[in-house]
């Protein structure tokens, strides 16, 4: 009879858990190095990957929780820090005068927003406002997944489908139209290093950049899970031991 | 000087210097020491103190994590992801409040399952199982308000539904709603008065299990044959016999949330609570957390809102009284073959709504969400009653004992009891 009350609730609790995402199984997955209890991620492929949203995505689409000192993360010495983040101008002030004024950003500044405020943002793309990326593979179904598959998504529409003005078909978007113009294609950014820079490669990069962006704690808690998980097997071990021993003598 | 009026109970001076003036040492040994316990309880009996520890790690947890949160619209969501990310070990924090809550309420199902299934709820301990509904219904309003914190899409989007119910209630709905939020939309105000109450709420909660604990250890802790203790042969003591099976339990679960934690600590949220709140864009869906999922079904299947709201509350209303709704004198479920049946197809109903009620409420979800409300009030006004008074129960084992050493005849318990022992 336990067991099998202990059944319907393994049941029920393993099911309504997975409840929330149920409709799981057509997106496609990808291999991802961060991937599994031991991985991390390739500090080469972040750096690629930083360069595809320098070069391809800021141009809409903002970082706004992301200072330019976390590049340090990633492997960029202090002074390439510091030489990425004075690309760009930040508004600072008052000064003594009382007035506002221009300054090269520092590494100890948030990302520069590329659009003053949103309503600019969406003025300059046909209405669409393009999402802030700091935290977009956590905030999409299938997360780095969706992401991965929505950049390699773009086709021609079929014939039975009429995209708006202004818009382009991509077969992972909702509704299948989405206002972002396919930003990547093959060779659309030079890679330093030497790595072959076709679509899929530049995709998978910038996923990778993103995923980081998302949890940037991912390589420390998963080390530190095994360490904490390891503990409690151990304890437990010992105390089931001792409670055996101890159990022994009861009648 | 005053040494020779005090008692020497102890060794150590310092505890009978305290004991003398606050018996709080022998208080403590008695309940948590002596304190006995019946031999043939299963592992179902350490829930109790895995709800207590997880309560105590929420409290831990949110007190530190409140030291970093801003609880303004528009600074709240950059504040949570502020503890992730730049709060030393912020990030487990977070994870560890987070994906609490959803444990916490895994062991509480657990325990009230275990509560009914065994028939914890009787005699003598009908007011102990009242406190126990009145835990659960401050969990549920604490991780309510707590969801609403972060101000993503679904905090803003849940509490909006959430309030809404109120104005539902005849002539002082609306005002009733204006009152709770401060506003007349969910804003500022609502979002300030959500963490004051958020932070108080678990001390409240932490102060009732205390009158729920004090009150199981008036009668004693049932077990799973569900008779009374008649021996000092039927029982151990707490210490070390039922600590150590507990501990055993702890690491366990410690093993599961660990893995939920580290290795997947978003599987329970939504992902649309990622980004920031907007009250301009509604969310495809909006769903509750999967714990409270139920009884959202059940506000569903009704067409009218008041009548949907009626039932949703009278859902856990009707907890409170189940103790008198079972007519059935025998406790454990084990010696009562009819009504066994209906209580385990009562937890899969439970699940079974929870299920659809985080799917749209609609075409067979629907139908399903009706059946299962009608199951769900019909299990407490029908069956329950009815079959007390026409199920004829199994002989019950003379002793805890004698369950304990397989002796009795009728319990299907010792296969279990021989996987602890």
């Amino acid at each position: 009879m336990i067991k099998i009350l202990i059944l319907i609730l393994t049941l029920i609790f393993t099911f309504n858990v997975h409840a929330a995402e149920s409709n799981k199984g057509s997106m496609p997955k990808h291999e991802w190095s961060f991937n599994g209890i031991t991985g991390t991620f390739d500090r080469a492929a972040l750096q690629r990957g930083f360069k595809v949203y320098r070069e391809v995505c800021a141009g809409c689409h903002s970082m706004k929780l992301l200072y330019y000192r976390d590049l340090l993360d990633i492997g960029f010495s202090e002074a390439q820090v510091k030489a990425i983040a004075a690309e760009h101008d930040v508004l600072d002030g008052p000064n003594d005068e009382g007035e506002m004024f221009e300054r090269p950003a520092r590494p100890a500044d948030r990302f520069v927003n590329p659009y003053l405020n949103d309503n600019e943002a969406r003025a300059n793309n046909n209405g669409a406002y393009p999402p802030d990326l700091s935290v977009i593979t956590k905030a999409r179904r299938y997360g780095e997944d969706y992401i991965y598959n929505l950049l390699m998504g773009y086709e021609d529409a079929p014939e039975e489908i009429e995209v708006g003005d202004g818009m382009y078909y991509n077969k992972w978007m909702d509704g299948n139209q989405i206002a972002m113009p396919a930003p990547i294609y093959d060779g659309s950014v030079d890679y330093d290093d030497g790595t072959d820079n076709n679509a899929a490669q530049l995709s998978e990069d910038v996923v990778t950049f993103l995923k980081w962006s998302a949890e940037p704690e991912l390589e420390v808690r998963k080390n530190l899970g095994i360490k904490v998980i390891l503990f409690f097997l151990v304890l437990g071990t010992v105390v089931y031991l001792a409670k055996n021993r101890l159990w022994r003598e009861v009648h | 000087m005053s040494g020779n009026s005090e008692p020497r109970k102890y060794k150590n001076p310092v505890l009978n210097w305290i004991e003398f003036r606050l018996p709080i040492i022998s208080y403590f040994e008695k309940e948590y020491g002596d304190y006995p316990m019946p031999k043939n309880c299963n592992y179902f009996w350490s829930f109790g103190a895995l709800a207590t520890i997880t309560l105590v790690t929420m409290i831990v947890s949110g007190i530190f994590l409140a030291m970093n949160y801003t609880p303004h619209t528009e600074m709240a969501f950059d504040s949570v992801e502020r503890i992730m990310r730049d709060v030393n070990y912020g990030w487990l924090l977070r994870y560890i409040h987070s994906n609490g809550a959803a444990f916490f309420f895994i062991i509480v199902y657990i325990h009230i399952v275990r509560g009914m299934y065994y028939g914890s709820y009787k005699y003598p301990r009908e007011l102990n199982w009242i406190l126990g509904v009145f835990i659960y219904l401050l969990m549920m309003a604490t991780s309510f308000l707590g969801y609403t914190l972060p101000w993503g899409q679904m905090s803003y989007w849940g509490a909006t539904v959430i309030t809404n119910l109120f104005s539902a209630i005849p002539f002082i709905g609306e005002g009733l709603k204006t009152w709770l939020l401060g506003d007349y939309t969910v804003g500022n105000a609502t979002l300030n008065r959500f963490f004051a109450l958020h932070y108080v709420l678990p001390f409240v909660i932490f102060g009732v299990v205390g009158l729920h604990v004090a009150a199981v250890h008036v009668h004693g802790s049932n077990n799973p044959a569900g008779i009374d203790i008649r021996s000092k042969n039927d029982t151990v003591n707490f210490f070390p016999y039922m600590l150590i099976k507990d501990t055993i339990a702890v690491c366990v679960f410690g093993v599961l949330i660990s893995a939920v934690i580290f290795f997947g600590p978003n599987l329970m949220a939504e992902v649309d609570n990622y980004i920031p709140a907007d009250p301009l864009v509604t969310p495809a869906h909006i769903v509750p957390n999967w714990y409270l999922a139920p009884f959202y079904a059940i506000l569903r299947a009704v067409p009218d809102k008041l009548g949907g709201v009626a039932l949703m509350f009278g859902a856990i209303a009707i907890l409170f009284v189940l103790p008198w709704l079972d007519t059935s004198k025998v406790r454990s479920c084990n010696f009562r073959p009819m009504y066994k049946w209906f209580m385990m197809l009562f937890f899969v109903n439970f699940f079974v709504l929870g299920y659809v009620g985080m799917l749209p409420a609609e075409g067979l979800y629907l139908i399903i969400a009706r059946v299962g409300l009608v199951y769900y009030f019909g299990f407490f006004l029908i069956i329950t009653p009815f079959v007390g008074w026409i199920e004829k129960p199994k002989t019950l084992p003379a002793s805890i004992s004698d369950v304990y050493l397989g002796g009795g005849k009728e319990s299907p318990l010792p296969a279990s009891q021989k996987e602890i022992h």
